[in-house]
């Protein structure tokens, strides 16, 4: 069996909001002095999935890390890498530059039928940056395979996918025939984390790098040139009024305090 | 500028759903003389029809067949797909829901279009339709334009009002017909006993976080729940306190859980990070106990109490209960 698993590098999602910046003038966010990159939250987990049903098949599947970014992210990929995936692909090139999910999906998609037997793909359930959660369901449509969606648990076995995914009130059972697409959820667990030799032996296992040209798409399909939603601003909300803390001679004067002031804004 | 504009519907036990009205509503606002028109899938909705004509829709795409029950991805989506094509829709409308998160993507790409998701605003701008969407884990908005039509966007629970119902008002009915075939097939369905007040429906929702130490800081956060009076308050989590198993999943608030707006919203031992603020800073008043008077919690907070909880909380059950 061959699986993918789909990584991205994004800004750390644990930057304080006091720390958080735009650029109004390029719409984009300004690097937090002192965080680096990381990959994305979901994406480790997706890798876990996948990881996992490897291991339950006694080691019998490939797996192969796929990132569209810059450079930097050759970090992400090393990182999935040293949990235990074989291969990683580095779709990089600044054709791809101002896309959106339709051309990162593109690209993800032609690089998926490149690798040519790929039998499921492991996408994250959002970016832990942008917070869309579409790339892993359009790669499932440009490739016309079954997609499931927010997944708690995956199995794999005879050609189908059973995925348990959550719902709003709880948990949904689905089989699917490979190949397909799944999207993983925090609900599945933590991924694990890499000894120090895995990191040792991630540094010598084979990251290739693959342009538009060598997945045979045109520069206008992809980033800016093909994106179909465009992004007119970026802004961080307004905050609203200052708090008001209140205070009392002790713990029992102050709820007495809070109280009168929540009877007295009605909303007691 | 006249556009017609297509609200994917939901049934919520037989019924037109409370969201799905809202979507119907700022489609009529945004409209502007063009069709509004809904798809209304599963056993029902047939019967359902009429509320969405007073909700505001002109024509509804119904396929009253219980095959449509328990959202099944590739059959809605052809369904919709069909109804997207009947109404010539320039936009397409679809709760940020169980249905939508998948739909949204799905239905873009058979048009050959884009969505934009989680969107808590839609506005007609010169013309052209803007999506409004919190990102970056809610420490940003992002606003989109659309190069491809339609115009497809997944929407917040809440994010609109619906009209006042137009009081017997009808429409046109069209049938969908029987779902086409899926390449999912359901094993298997396992939901929570509803029981009580739920999180997104309570018009006071009290919320724990790591802060309480363990899960028996839970049973001190569900005292004060109840001090609210019968019925009144829910209580939610961080996913801090979730992920640790202090209280259940289900009732997580935030970006991966679930989006809450009471009226009023009590953080107990919450430090107020960006994700979770995303599911809780559409309440209309926010208030927090935390002994750290740097907490990002009172930035957002209307009121609050610098202190340790095991202290506070108490004191406010009893400030509560005298008060009542
Ligand atoms: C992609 C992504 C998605 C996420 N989604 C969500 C989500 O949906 N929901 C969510 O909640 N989080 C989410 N998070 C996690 C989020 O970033 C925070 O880590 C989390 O919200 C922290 O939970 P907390 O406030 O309970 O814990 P902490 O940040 O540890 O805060 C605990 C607080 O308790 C206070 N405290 C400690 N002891 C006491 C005491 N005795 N009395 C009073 N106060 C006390 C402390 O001062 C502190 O402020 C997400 C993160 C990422 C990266
Ligand atoms: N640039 C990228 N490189 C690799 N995978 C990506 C990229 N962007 C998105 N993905 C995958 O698609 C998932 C959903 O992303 P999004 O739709 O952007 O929220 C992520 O969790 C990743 O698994």
């Amino acid at each position: 069996m061959h699986f993918v698993v789909c990584a991205k590098q994004i800004p750390d999602p644990e930057t304080p909001p006091s720390a958080f910046k735009i650029d109004a003038a390029t719409n984009k966010v300004v690097p937090a002095q002192g965080f680096q990159p990381v990959l994305s939250q979901f994406d480790g987990i997706a890798a876990e999935a996948a990881l996992r049903i490897k291991e339950s098949a006694g080691g019998d599947a490939k797996i192969t890390v796929l990132s569209m970014g810059a450079e930097s992210a050759q970090a992400a990929i090393k990182q999935v890498l040293a949990m235990g995936a074989d291969e990683g692909v580095l779709l990089q090139d600044a054709a791809f530059d101002g896309g959106d999910s339709h051309t990162t999906a593109k690209v993800l998609a032609a690089a998926i039928k490149n690798l040519g037997d790929v039998d499921a793909v492991f996408c994250g359930r959002q970016s832990a940056d942008w917070d869309m959660g579409q790339v892993g369901l359009l790669i499932a449509e440009e490739l016309g395979w079954p997609v499931a969606i927010l997944a708690k648990d995956v199995q794999i076995a005879d050609s189908t996918m059973t995925t348990t995914r959550v719902l709003a009130d709880g948990y949904e059972t689905v089989a699917q025939a490979l190949p397909a697409v799944v999207t993983v959820s925090n609900e599945f667990g933590e991924p694990r984390y890499p000894k120090l030799q895995q990191i040792m032996q991630a540094a010598k296992k084979t990251v290739t790098t693959q342009t538009h040209a060598d997945l045979g798409l045109d520069p206008s399909e992809v980033g800016a040139a093909g994106s179909r939603l465009k992004l007119e601003r970026l802004f961080i909300p307004e905050a609203g009024g200052m708090v008001e803390l209140i205070v009392g001679d002790n713990p029992a004067e102050q709820a007495r305090n809070l109280v009168a002031k929540l009877q007295a804004d009605k909303v007691l | 500028m006249a556009r017609n504009i297509l609200v994917v519907g939901e049934l919520d036990a037989g019924a037109v759903s409370s969201t799905t009205a809202e979507l119907i509503g700022q489609a009529t606002r945004l409209a502007d003389g063009g069709q509004v028109s809904v798809t209304l899938l599963g056993s029902g909705a047939a019967g359902a029809a009429a509320a969405a004509f007073e909700a505001g829709a002109d024509r509804a795409f119904t396929g009253d067949d219980a095959g449509y029950d328990n959202y099944n991805s590739d059959s809605w989506v052809s369904a919709v797909e069909n109804a997207v094509g009947q109404a010539s829709a320039e936009a397409v409308f679809i709760a940020q829901s169980v249905v939508g998160r998948d739909m949204g993507p799905r239905i873009a790409a058979r048009l050959g279009s884009a969505v934009a998701m989680d969107c808590v605003d839609v506005t007609d701008d010169g013309g052209a339709l803007k999506a409004t969407r919190p990102c970056y884990g809610g420490n940003a908005r992002a606003t989109y334009g659309f190069a491809t039509s339609p115009a497809v966007a997944t929407i917040r629970a809440k994010a609109f009002d619906p009209i006042a119902p137009r009081a017997g008002a009808s429409g046109e009915t069209v049938d969908l017909g029987a779902p086409a075939a899926s390449r999912t097939t359901i094993v298997g369905r396992e939901l929570a006993e509803a029981s009580g007040l739920q999180i997104t429906d309570a018009p006071i929702v009290v919320s724990g976080g790591r802060g309480l130490g363990g899960p028996e800081g839970f049973e001190v956060v569900e005292a004060l729940a109840a001090a609210f009076g019968t019925n009144r308050a829910a209580v939610g989590a961080s996913r801090a306190a979730c992920d640790l198993g202090w209280y259940p999943v289900s009732q997580q608030v935030g970006l991966t859980g679930k989006v809450v707006t009471p009226d009023l919203y009590v953080a107990i031992a919450i430090s107020g990070a960006s994700q979770h603020m995303a599911g809780c800073s559409g309440s209309k008043m926010i208030i927090a106990v935390n002994r750290d008077p740097d907490a990002n919690i009172f930035s957002a907070a209307k009121y609050g109490i610098v202190g340790d909880y095991k202290q506070v909380v108490p004191a406010l059950i009893e400030a509560l209960k005298a008060a009542s």
